[in-house]
């Protein structure tokens, strides 16, 4: 018996929006709890919720992006459930009529290209924070309120490998798309995973367990590994599953039951009357698709066509927004150097940037500094030797490349005249090894260039070194 | 779920009290069982009109796209909205320890 | 106590306007008032005078530099659901005992900016949910005209309070009749304005595509000038309407000539009283001898609005009041778990009338009975606007009666909720489309009791009704007969 796993993921994402989904508060990290509230985000008497414009933009804009169709007709709706985070004690949610449905998402994983498709994405509000304390609970509403996109695959994913890489695929685009901050510790991107394991010969889909509480992708991953092994195992010893929501413990590695069906919530939805309608016109669509950010396809064809990078370099550069916006900014400063900048950033500030884990907001080296040092490289006022300990002083300390040339003295040495005085002393001083090569020893010639380098302190313009001694050995 | 053919005669009360959390006593349970019965009793008038092809009326006056731009706003006086919970902690609303309840 | 208490806003107008009195003075006037016939009737939950003279020194101020207003300086007693920043607002529950509101209701906010004062808090059934004021958890308010006698409701301390001249006018909130049958029940005039035509922002909400905030008043003309005020476009409510308002007062000219009055007699057939019955006709016919004229229509789905209402109703409400729960604001049932909490604080402290009607809305609204009770309803609720669109084509104003009875002896109906849900047949229709409707003084039960006419008008058709309802109230007269329990 071969088990299959099948994988659905519902995905939050709270949006970037200046303000609050129903009302003016700030969508901030707060330094101090309950400060970013007002009457209608903590669910006071009398308090109505009006529609943050720029929240439906968001939604149809992350819906273009994953092909989806955008619905031209959509509602809220009340979900009633209590809980103390929840001001109102319902959520306003849209239940039968999402702003977007259908569409779809490209993954690849393991060289293999494969298509996830989109069931719906729709638009509702996020609910405060609790904290556990000893004996007790607090709760933060400063999140209350902040719009939240659901989105909603189909069933497509068959392995925790996959469901990774979705999730990877899918922050990338909300990145690119500047809807969400995708600050995955602040909690931007969280995720419920259905997993359920049949035969994978089977029309008919297994028991399936919805789990909850992962704070990571990676967890994402640890969970479903658990998950697929214990269902597969159930399955296979003949131990009945029950359909349930299941709770990942990040810590203990493993998934426990929270709930069964039996008592699942009857959650009474009805269209919010304090709502209107969203009604879009089509021309309205397309203009907010038309103010969409490039999107990483488009941009690694402009990389190919316009600054004329190989397919690969393209590949690489655009994989991150930032690491891309960061290399076009080096672009710019190294007066348009494409290749020498894609260079640079594919080697030295991705290295970089893997061994501190930070993004290349945080890195001291300055783009414009970057790119700096690559016109200094050009202009041969460095050579590259030097121009890569320059790279390890502004990794350190930041600063401008040109500063440190001058105060270094890195400067390098194209004045013939000065290196033929190096020249002439490295002959002068290793009669032997000059003997070698003039008798046909090739290698000699590279040991007399290492010493007019040493002797010049690396500034010497190798290329001259080069000639002039050939010239002088003759 | 309430999988169970829908029972139109007879309101589950403790059902429904289980669901609008209310704790209601048994005196209580019985005589919002008679009341609503006797309302179900007579809403089930409707069912004498004939409702096909008529739309469902939400609204009073149905509006479309009321929307507000994105802006900041300060609201109401935040001391004053905390100072209105019967129990703080660190300025967090505080409660019993909550169950886990994703 | 001086006797501008027992005067209209038109008559107070003209004193602050000749400077013959001042802000300040009528606070005073009200106030002395209260304190002299208050502890009979109850009307009020809070006063905080100190506080309401502070502002009457503002209005008295504003006035003095020029500024004009037709309620600048004038009190207004506020429905106990409406929030004033700084000011409690209990719904008349336990549930928000010792909640303060951080902000103003937006009809509130249009109170301050013309310069009239929000005076005192005046008793209602809790959250608005009854029809006699007996389901304030505060205690009942008693009906100035017989004091064994309810003043109607949910609105009864607004409608008491400016009956027994305590309140020169006061605001209300009016989701099935709230407003119009306890003016009826006291002999005033109550206004419930159209769906949209006053902000909901800072109403609890009740039933939210039901509720509207209306004006109880000594005269169709102070409820023209009050609506004048509080109405208009409020950003913070989606529903809010974004029509100018007109200047109401301009379209009370005294005449009932070339008005087609409409009278369905399906509105006289649902268990009316005869005497009332006999009321309401003899205030039609004296209109038709002001030069109205009768046409006579029908309006077949009366009698499935209450059905339709106790649904509905019902249903929004059990998810509008989830909110309270002992959690953020209000009274708390300490427990060891949130979830107990929760259901404690809820069975303690909200009345029955409120449990029955979230546990109806629950109901109704719970996993396989959506379609058979809620759909249904909103599809009935369409049927019901029909026949009101049917009927303004024929007429320009519906009238009839407000409520089926005068005001009944305390303690009568508070064991059969569905007696007590039917009273509402006749106000109903009106909530359920969104029009407007008015409730204007017209005569007398054998026994005394006050008795109301309904006029009835489509959408944002108010000058309309109070056009009729000024000429009939200037010709008929009964506006100007107080109740004299409290004569000395």
């Amino acid at each position: 018996m071969t088990l299959l796993p099948t994988i659905g993921l519902e995905t939050h994402v709270q949006l970037n929006t200046r303000s609050k989904i129903w009302c003016g508060c700030a969508v901030e990290t707060a330094a101090n709890p309950n400060t970013h509230v007002c009457p209608v985000c903590m669910g006071y008497p009398g308090a109505l919720p009006v529609l943050n414009k720029e929240a439906v933009k968001k939604t149809v804009q992350t819906g273009l992006m994953l092909g989806c169709t955008i619905a031209l007709k959509s509602k809220h709706d009340r979900k009633s459930y209590f809980y103390p985070d929840m001001p109102k004690n319902y959520q306003i949610t849209q239940y039968d009529q999402p702003l977007c449905l259908g569409g779809s998402l490209e993954i690849e994983v393991s060289g293999r290209q494969k298509t996830v498709h989109i069931n719906r994405i729709h638009l509702e509000e996020d609910v405060g924070k609790s904290t556990h304390l000893r004996g007790a609970s607090g709760i933060d509403y400063n999140r209350a309120g902040t719009p939240l996109m659901e989105i909603v695959t189909e069933p497509d994913l068959h392995s925790e490998e996959e469901a990774f890489a979705y999730l990877t695929a899918l922050k990338r685009i909300l990145e690119y798309g500047n809807v969400s901050h995708c600050n995955l510790e602040e909690g931007n991107i969280r995720c419920d995973v259905n997993v359920s394991v049949a035969e994978a010969d089977s029309h008919m889909l297994g028991v399936k367990a919805e789990i909850k509480n992962m704070n990571t992708f990676r967890g994402v991953h640890r969970a479903l590994v658990y998950e697929i092994k214990r269902q597969t195992r159930a399955v296979e010893t003949g131990i009945p599953l029950v359909q349930e929501t299941r709770r990942w413990d990040d810590d203990q590695g493993m998934t426990s039951s929270m709930r069964t069906k039996e008592d699942a919530h009857d959650y009474r939805y009805f269209p919010d009357p304090d709502l209107a309608e969203i009604a879009l016109s089509a021309e309205q669509v397309e203009v907010w698709g038309a103010e969409l950010p490039e999107l990483p396809e488009r941009r690694r064809q402009r990389f190919i066509r316009d600054l004329e990078l190989p397919d690969y370099d393209a590949a690489v550069l655009v994989a991150d927004l930032h690491v891309a916006n960061y290399f076009e900014q080096v672009v710019a400063a190294a007066a348009g150097s494409a290749k020498a900048s894609s260079n640079w950033v594919m080697t030295e500030v991705m290295r970089e940037l893997s061994e501190s884990g930070g993004s290349p907001a945080d890195l001291k080296v300055t783009p414009k500094a970057l790119g700096t040092l690559i016109l200094l490289v050009e202009k041969k006022v460095l050579n590259h030797a030097k121009a890569k300990e320059v790279f390890s002083l502004l990794v350190k300390s930041g600063g401008d490349p040109e500063q440190i040339v001058k105060n270094e003295g890195w400067a390098q040495v194209s004045d013939s005249s000065a290196i033929e005085g190096f020249v002439k002393s490295v002959i002068d001083e290793n009669p032997s090894v000059v003997e070698d090569y003039r008798n046909g020893k090739h290698a000699a010639l590279q040991f007399l260039m290492g010493q007019v380098m040493r002797v010049s302190k690396g500034k010497a313009n190798p290329k001259i070194v080069l000639e002039l001694l050939k010239e002088m050995l003759a | 779920m309430n999988e169970k053919a829908p029972d139109l005669d007879h309101v589950d009360i403790t059902y429904v009290a289980k669901l609008a959390r209310i704790e209601l006593s048994v005196v209580e349970t019985e005589r919002f069982q008679t009341d609503l019965d006797a309302v179900l009793a007579y809403i089930h008038q409707l069912n004498e009109l004939d409702l096909g092809g008529v739309e469902p009326m939400s609204h009073p006056t149905p509006r479309k796209n009321v929307l507000r731009e994105d802006v900041v706003s300060r609201g109401a006086d935040r001391e004053e909205m905390i100072r209105n919970a019967p129990a703080t902690i660190q300025g967090l609303v505080r409660v019993p320890q909550m169950m886990e309840e994703l | 106590m001086s006797e501008l208490a027992l005067k209209g806003i038109q008559e107070l107008r003209g004193l602050l306007e000749s400077g013959a009195c001042s802000s300040r003075e009528i606070i005073e006037s009200v106030y002395a008032r209260i304190q002299e016939v208050d502890p009979k009737i109850n009307a009020y939950l809070k006063v905080d005078v100190e506080s309401a003279l502070l502002e009457a020194d503002a209005a008295d101020s504003r006035r003095s530099v020029g500024e004009k207003g037709p309620l600048l300086g004038i009190p207004v007693a506020i429905k106990d659901l409406l929030n004033v920043k700084g000011q409690s607002c209990s719904c008349a529950s336990k549930i928000l005992e010792g909640y303060i509101s951080p902000y103003d209701a937006g009809c509130v906010a249009k109170l301050r900016e013309a310069g009239a004062i929000p005076f005192g808090r005046v008793n209602m059934d809790e959250f608005a949910m009854g029809a006699s004021t007996e389901r304030s958890a505060y205690g009942i308010t008693r009906n100035p005209w017989n004091l064994d006698h309810v003043p109607g409701g949910s609105s009864g301390g607004s409608a008491a309070a400016v009956a027994a001249d305590e309140a020169i006018v006061s605001l209300g909130s009016d989701t099935g009749g709230s407003v119009r049958q306890p003016a009826s029940f006291c002999g005033c005039v109550g206004l419930k304005p159209s769906y949209g035509r006053v902000s909901r922002f800072g109403l609890t909400a009740f039933a939210s595509s039901l509720d509207q905030v209306g004006v109880l008043s000594k005269s169709v003309a102070d409820a023209a000038d009050t609506l004048g005020v509080v109405a208009g476009h409020d950003s913070r409510d989606t529903t809010s309407d974004r029509a100018a308002v007109p200047d109401y007062g301009k379209s009370l000219d005294g005449s009932m000539k070339g008005t087609k009055i409409g009278i369905a007699e399906e509105f006289f057939g649902v268990g009316v009283n005869p005497e009332v019955a006999e009321r309401v006709r003899d205030a039609i016919d004296f209109c038709v001898s002001l030069g109205a004229e009768l046409v006579s229509v029908s309006f077949p789905h009366l009698k499935y609005a209450v059905s339709v209402y106790y649904i509905l109703a019902p249903a929004e409400a059990s998810a509008n009041l989830s909110r309270f729960d002992g959690i953020r604001y209000g009274n708390r049932v300490e427990a060891e778990d949130p979830v107990t909490l929760m259901c404690k604080t809820r069975e303690a402290h909200f009345g029955d009338e409120v449990k029955r009607r979230i546990l109806l809305g629950t109901y109704v609204l719970s996993s396989g009975y959506y379609d058979a009770y809620y759909v249904k309803a909103l599809k009935a609720r369409a049927l019901i606007k029909q026949d009101f669109d049917k009927v303004f084509e024929k007429c320009d104003v519906l009238m009839s009666p407000v409520a089926p009875t005068t005001a009944y002896r305390i303690g009568a109906e508070l064991d059969d909720p569905l007696a007590l849900y039917l009273g509402d047949i006749c106000t109903i229709p009106s909530n359920l489309a969104g029009g407007c409707g008015l409730s204007v003084p017209c005569g007398f039960s054998d026994a005394g009791l006050p008795i109301g006419l309904q006029i009835l008008g489509p959408a944002f058709a108010e000058e309309r009704i109070l056009r009729a309802g000024f000429a009939y109230e200037q010709s008929a007269g009964f506006q100007s007969q107080r109740t004299s329990l409290f004569n000395v």
